[in-house]
């Protein structure tokens, strides 16, 4: 059994489906030889050949809609955007195209496809290379949108979208591609792509996040414990389309609930939380929701980007102010 | 001085807005005249199905609709010279094509009618691609198309349509240039109908031709008279036996002219003269091709009178069927969104079904 890291994950989960399933075809800027920027794509042209791992002209839009065209014709084609900062270029093809194909033709050609972002900061790239863009996409009726926290859930959460009948947009979380080693088997088991994962149980609290955010979440949830509260952690994983009844069970249980993502704060996933919360689970709140996310500002160069995204402090602070709310 | 590369761009016609041969070297399939007659028969259906479309769209029975008026010739041409397992990814007024390949009229006014449906060919291809609205996207899907046959080693071609003004856009020029790259085989045509909803084609780009795009990508090029339906067929004939064969892909740039307006919700006198729309009836298509086959005695008044009374019929049958076709119930608008309704939409579905029964 081996022990990799999330983005080790990402690459055995891409050689497994590409192994099992012939029309399974990986397609991006520098995919090929190079394996990818980020090493992603590493050694899958050696093993199936220029034809099924294609190194296309630099251009997004022109990945994003020959991936259209390939899922419409029977392909099932994993896209690589670099960047999720360089994802905006594909996006007519996913909204316009990938995103209503089945609905408007009723289901006469549809589009399995994946895209594939490197996405989130904290790693000291360059400017348009560290976005958390999610919630552009959790609007867009007909996608999946999936996040992978950890390299077990970037395996069988990589499988299930790839074997999607829909398009599925799949953001990594480079922060913590090589954090940790975990031991994974290559035993093609996809996770549900319609479920939160709780990762830690808990009484007090409810801390609800997604992505790279899922390792200061965890830090927090353990700084909480050594204070006595016990803090119960979610892992969104698939954004769209929404688990809510598992957050809203735990919410039953601790009565409070805080929302940690790096997106901007205004209009940002936690928002569409918050409001459900508002809505259908206001008799079994404690305190009122409260959101530790990035600022509405642009993510700003590396010399400032951990004091935008949420830190330790601010989600241990934020579920202190629950508790101290009731 | 040295050359880095030259080029020229081909321009092919073989017959004159009267329908007079301007070569002696006509292509092979013009000798079988049955064949011949049945393309006009169809490029005075597509003309009789929109003039009733626009006459529908007039009376209130249909939403905003494009018209295909001086285009027929382009369409049926691209429509006829390929084999039904190519693929079609059009824009949005190639019906002549279309009707070639087994869309029906009736799947057309649902469409502009405002229901999905009309999308879900039933007779034509089942992997053509509907209309694209989003200009020259559909382009990069040929392109896509024509990736996944060559992945497979299939001997079939994926042509995309394009207007002038679509022959802008960043989707197209990806399109041709990934074609180039891998060598797919990709059948592009720009349908020069000079006119971009407003914007003249002389301010759409400066290049000479339209056509020699093709050739910065490394596809081959070549610009035809689009009313040349004879021309038309030439052009596509070749580009799709190369594409097939593995030779590559090809730009052709069919020159016309956009009789109507740009859709119903347009109106043209405000940006042209009419003159210059008057000089354009003079190389009309449909005409063109008539007097070429009454040249031929293969066509005469008798039988025109008779196939425009056919199609006049046709297309009432077509537009009852389409008016007869009631609604979609509520749900229809989530029920092809996934394979598979995710839970988390199933609450707003039976929300809908509610409102819809009172409740």
């Amino acid at each position: 059994m081996a022990q990799v890291t999330l983005i080790e994950a990402v690459t055995m989960a891409l050689a497994h489906e590409m192994a099992r399933d012939p029309s399974v075809v990986v397609l991006g800027e520098d995919v090929g030889v190079n394996g990818g920027v980020f090493r992603a794509t590493v050694g899958l042209q050696e093993k199936f050949g220029e034809l099924r791992v294609i190194d296309t002209p630099l251009d997004e839009t022109t990945i994003a809609g020959v991936t259209v065209g390939l899922a419409a014709q029977g392909m099932k084609p994993v896209a690589e955007a670099q960047f999720e900062g360089f994802i905006y270029p594909m996006m007519e093809q996913i909204a316009c195209h990938a995103a209503r194909m089945r609905n408007r033709t009723r289901g006469r050609l549809s589009v399995p496809a994946v895209w594939r972002a490197p996405w989130g900061g904290g790693i000291h790239a360059p400017e348009h290379h560290s976005e958390a863009n999610e919630h552009l996409f959790t609007n867009i009726p007909g996608l999946r949108v999936v996040l992978p926290s950890s390299p077990s859930r970037a395996y069988g959460l990589l499988l299930a979208a790839i074997r999607d009948p829909d398009p599925v947009i799949f953001f990594e979380p480079k922060r913590i591609y090589r954090q940790y080693k975990e031991e994974v088997p290559d035993d093609g088991e996809a996770l549900p792509l319609d479920v939160c994962f709780v990762l830690r149980d808990g009484t007090d609290v409810t801390l609800v996040t997604w992505g790279a955010q899922v390792k200061e979440t965890l830090e927090a949830a353990d700084a909480l414990a050594a204070e006595g509260i016990s803090a119960e952690v979610i892992d969104v994983a698939t954004l769209k389309p929404l688990d809510f009844d598992t957050i809203h069970e735990s919410v039953k249980k601790t009565g409070r609930c805080v929302i940690v993502h790096e997106a901007p704060r205004t209009a940002g996933f936690g928002a569409e939380i918050a409001a459900r919360l508002a809505e259908q689970a206001m008799y079994d709140l404690l305190a009122p929701v409260e959101r530790v996310t990035g600022y509405d500002t642009h993510i700003p160069l590396f010399r400032l980007e951990m004091k935008y995204l949420p830190s330790v402090e601010r989600i241990v602070a934020a579920a202190k102010r629950t508790l101290a709310a009731s | 001085m040295s050359i880095a590369a030259t080029f020229e761009i081909e321009y092919l016609q073989y017959l004159d807005p009267e329908g007079k041969p301007v070569r002696k070297d006509f292509p092979e399939f013009t000798r079988d005249l049955d064949h011949m007659v049945e393309l006009y028969k169809l490029m005075v259906s597509t003309r009789v199905f929109d003039t009733k479309s626009i006459a529908l769209q007039r009376t209130g029975k249909l939403g905003t609709y494009a018209s295909c008026l001086g285009h027929e010739a382009a369409h049926v041409g691209i429509g006829s010279a390929m084999r039904r397992e190519d693929v079609l990814a059009p824009s949005y007024r190639e019906y002549g094509a279309q009707l070639y390949r087994g869309v029906q009229p009736r799947e057309v006014y649902l469409y502009w009618g405002g229901d999905e449906r009309g999308n879900d060919f039933q007779n034509a291809p089942k992997h053509d691609f509907a209309w694209s609205v989003p200009i020259g996207t559909q382009c990069l899907h040929a392109a896509g198309a024509a990736l996944a046959f060559k992945i497979r080693g299939e001997q079939r071609v994926a042509v995309c349509t394009i207007g002038d003004g679509g022959s802008s856009k960043g989707d197209f020029y990806g399109a041709i240039n990934i074609a180039g790259a891998q060598n797919l085989p990709l059948v592009a045509v720009i349908v020069n109908n000079q006119w971009a909803i407003s914007v003249p084609r002389r301010i759409q780009t400066g290049a000479k031709t339209l056509a020699q795009k093709g050739l910065a990508a490394g596809l081959f090029a070549i610009q035809v008279d689009g009313n040349d339906i004879i021309a038309v067929r030439k052009a596509m004939d070749d580009a799709l036996a190369r594409a097939r064969s593995g030779q590559g892909g090809t730009v052709i740039e069919a020159v016309t002219y956009r009789l109507g307006d740009h859709t119903t919700a347009d109106d043209a006198r405000r940006y042209r003269s009419e003159a210059e729309v008057k000089e354009a009836w003079t190389r009309d298509p449909v005409k063109r091709l008539r007097a070429w086959l009454e040249s031929k005695k293969a066509w005469d008044a008798k039988k025109e009178e008779a196939w425009k009374a056919e199609c006049e019929a046709w297309m009432d049958e077509e537009v009852n069927a389409y008016l007869k076709t009631r609604a979609q119930p509520v749900e229809a608008m989530f029920d092809y969104l996934y394979a598979e309704l995710p839970a988390d939409l199933a609450q707003q579905r039976e929300q809908a079904i509610a409102l819809e029964r009172g409740h």
